[in-house]
């Protein structure tokens, strides 16, 4: 995000220093280091295939008995060895976007604030403390959801969205308020990404260099015209980054979602009704499986949720690259 | 020459670690020389398996290491023949059985569990009364309110409101869930898979309900939402004082769960001279006994590979079967009853330790 590039002499092509053990005419420890860093770079891709590899070969009797079926029924029955894993990738996608809908808008707010209104005092401790969300345990938001969010999502919220507001005619927001949800999911899982996007939000807000917001309010600009014409167009692609973030921690995110989402095999528009994730049904079931087809299931689960993470974020990386290349106002 | 110094101290930062690493491995050996047993499975009987574990290392010197990662982990490790012995909330299917590294498996129940159903019906103080058919129904959403004809039936003292029942079920594999469908299965011929009905396992295709992750989290989602019911291990519900529900077993009494009750039901089957123990007792004929009762169990080679820890693990069950059983009653654990610890004990001698070189 710097304009300013500096020129640094690639330090290969320096002549080492005088005494030093040099190989063709370059420096052995330049050499070891480029090596030691390359295998480490390499390292990264390899694991990952690995892991990949593993997951699927381990999945493969669960994906070759179903085939396509896998991804499309919604029968989870591990007493008939029936697996279909519609509803877990529904909940995924439907929980991890619903938190991103609710948490990007909060996390920029809090960014703005923090970038630009913020007195210098006030500042650091609110960064702290936005920045210490994201050093909870998932388990104490989850437990915090269920003594907590749950019963005011029940008596409070769920009612009021459906009965006040008159949203319980639309079919996102009928049925029972049981409180366990795919709402009170999406509820903690923007609670816990808010951290990450307002973090490399902030950042990137700070970074904007002071002659952009000084043209512009040199122009006449108000400071929210400054703040929406100058500043957040050249923060664009790292805000978006930020995002992206995010939605890689909430699509993944096992242990909270779990304990919320009321875990329920079933495709509901409703947000009051219950639903499961990909990750939710590895924890829960994965100790106790023990024919090899309910395990092998779990596993596919597992490489799903992988294409599924894989898809959301090259999407995302899409949206970024083409925001990104959008001349800047 | 800086690039050699800085060489040179990765070399010596690299190999710090490794000796780190060399030495944690030593430690981490000397002391799992220490351990002489060691056997993973069961989350159900964790409390009291540990405390007999250590009551034992106390009295004996002999340390086993027990690790609760699920029966099904257990069983796992066990057949792979990773561990010394398994654990067990639901015996190992014909099919595993084949499957075993060192040939055939012995069952040794060692205590009694109960699950219990546990309610949230706010303004009822006296314990509701249930029968297997009618929970079962409840949990196939055939009986969906509080003031169903055959609720009442069983609880004429009892003004139940017109509310909607809500169902809560574990999500997680478990072996409470193996114990609660076994009953179900065993008291409603409805719930059988033969009549299309979710059938038993520790993670079955519910057809209603919302689903708590571990006994807490159905015990909270109970707790908190009026008009709900579930099911959660006896030891739990005691411990956290939850409404318990009494339960109509075969002879036509309504039971309340209780050390007692539960050995009772054990007391209650009558088992063949020949049983390999892999029996339920759920929904069993004793007069007095909880119906949703079961046993654990140890998972045992016949024959086993190494000599000198089978001799081990034979004198801790043998102790298990004496000693033991006595502290079971304070950890909300039912002891065997005492003939069956008797026959437990004499069966030992079957496992057959090998010869020593």
């Amino acid at each position: 995000m710097t304009d300013t590039v500096v020129a640094t002499p690639d330090p290969a092509e320096r002549a080492p220093p005088d005494g030093a053990l040099t190989l063709a005419g370059r420096s052995i420890g330049d050499l070891i280091y480029r090596g030691l860093t390359t295998v480490f770079a390499v390292a990264i891709p390899v694991l990952l295939a690995f892991i990949t590899f593993e997951v699927v070969a381990a999945a493969w009797p669960a994906l070759r008995q179903f085939g396509f079926g896998f991804l499309t029924s919604s029968t989870w029955d591990a007493v008939r060895g029936q697996f279909g894993a519609a509803p877990m990738i529904y909940g995924t996608v439907v929980s991890s976007i619903l938190a991103l809908i609710l948490a990007a808008p909060l996390a920029l707010g809090v960014a703005i604030f923090l970038s630009e209104f913020s007195p210098r005092w006030l500042r650091q401790p609110l960064s702290f403390l936005v920045d210490l969300l994201a050093a909870i345990p998932s388990v104490v938001y989850g437990l915090w959801g269920m003594f907590v969010l749950l019963p005011i999502l029940r008596e409070s919220v769920m009612p009021f969205l459906r009965d006040t507001l008159g949203l319980g005619r639309t079919p996102f927001f009928s049925g029972p308020a049981y409180g366990n949800s795919m709402l009170a999911a999406a509820v903690i899982l923007a609670i816990m990404i808010l951290p990450y996007i307002s973090a490399v939000s902030r950042e990137v807000l700070m970074a904007v260099p002071r002659s952009q917001r000084e043209a512009a309010l040199a122009m006449g600009a108000t400071k929210w015209e400054m703040i929406r014409d100058a500043v957040i167009p050249y923060a664009r692609s790292g805000i978006l980054g930020g995002v992206i973030l995010g939605l890689g921690r909430a699509l993944g995110e096992t242990m909270a979602v779990t304990m919320l989402i009321g875990n329920r095999h079933e495709i509901s528009p409703s947000l009051f009704a219950p639903g499961y994730t990909l990750a939710s049904v590895i924890a829960n079931e994965f100790a106790e499986a023990t024919t090899v087809l309910h395990t092998s299931a779990l596993m596919a689960c597992g490489a799903v949720l992988l294409v599924v993470t894989l898809v959301v974020n090259a999407i995302a990386r899409w949206l970024v690259w083409s925001v990104a290349r959008e001349p800047k106002s | 020459m800086r690039f050699l110094a800085i060489a040179l101290s990765t070399v010596t930062v690299l190999g710090t670690a490794c000796s780190g690493r060399d030495s944690g491995t030593g430690d981490s050996a000397t002391s799992t020389a220490g351990v002489d047993l060691n056997g993973a499975g069961a989350t159900f009987p964790y409390p009291i398996y540990s405390k007999w574990f250590s009551d034992y290392a106390a009295a004996t010197g002999v340390k086993i290491n027990y690790q609760s990662i699920g029966s099904g982990g257990g069983i796992r490790q066990f057949s792979e023949g990773i561990v010394d012995f398994g654990a067990s909330d639901g015996p190992m299917s014909d099919d595993e059985l084949t499957r075993t590294r060192h040939g055939a498996v012995l069952h040794f129940p060692t205590v009694l569990g109960a699950v219990v159903m546990t309610y949230n019906l706010g303004a009822v103080n006296t314990p509701l009364r249930l029968s297997g058919d009618v929970i079962s129904d409840i949990y196939m959403k055939k009986i969906t309110k509080w003031n169903d004809s055959r609720i009442a039936a069983l609880n004429p003292s009892v003004s139940l409101p017109a509310t909607d029942i809500i169902v809560v079920h574990r999500s997680d594999g478990s072996g409470t869930t193996y114990v609660f469908t076994d009953y179900l299965n065993s008291a409603s011929a409805s719930w059988t898979v033969a009549a299309g009905g979710p059938g038993r396992g520790k993670e079955v295709n519910w057809p209603v309900g919302l689903g708590g992750q571990g006994n807490e989290g159905v015990a909270g989602q109970v707790k908190q939402t009026p008009g709900s019911i579930g099911y959660v291990e006896l030891a739990y519900a005691k411990q956290n004082q939850l409404p318990i529900a009494l339960i109509r077993n075969k002879a036509g009494e309504f039971v309340e769960p209780n050390i007692a009750s539960i050995t009772a039901a054990a007391a209650g089957v009558l088992l063949p001279s020949d049983t390999d123990y892999r029996v339920s007792i759920v929904n069993g004929p004793g007069a007095g006994g909880y119906p949703i009762s079961s046993f654990t169990w140890l998972l045992v080679y016949k024959t086993p590979p190494d000599a000198a820890k089978a001799k081990k693990l034979v004198d801790f069950m043998r102790w298990m079967y004496t000693a033991g059983q006595q502290s079971a009653a304070a950890l909300d654990y039912a002891p065997l009853p005492g003939d069956l610890a008797q026959r437990l004990t004499t069966r030992l001698s079957e496992i057959s330790l090998p010869q020593t070189p």
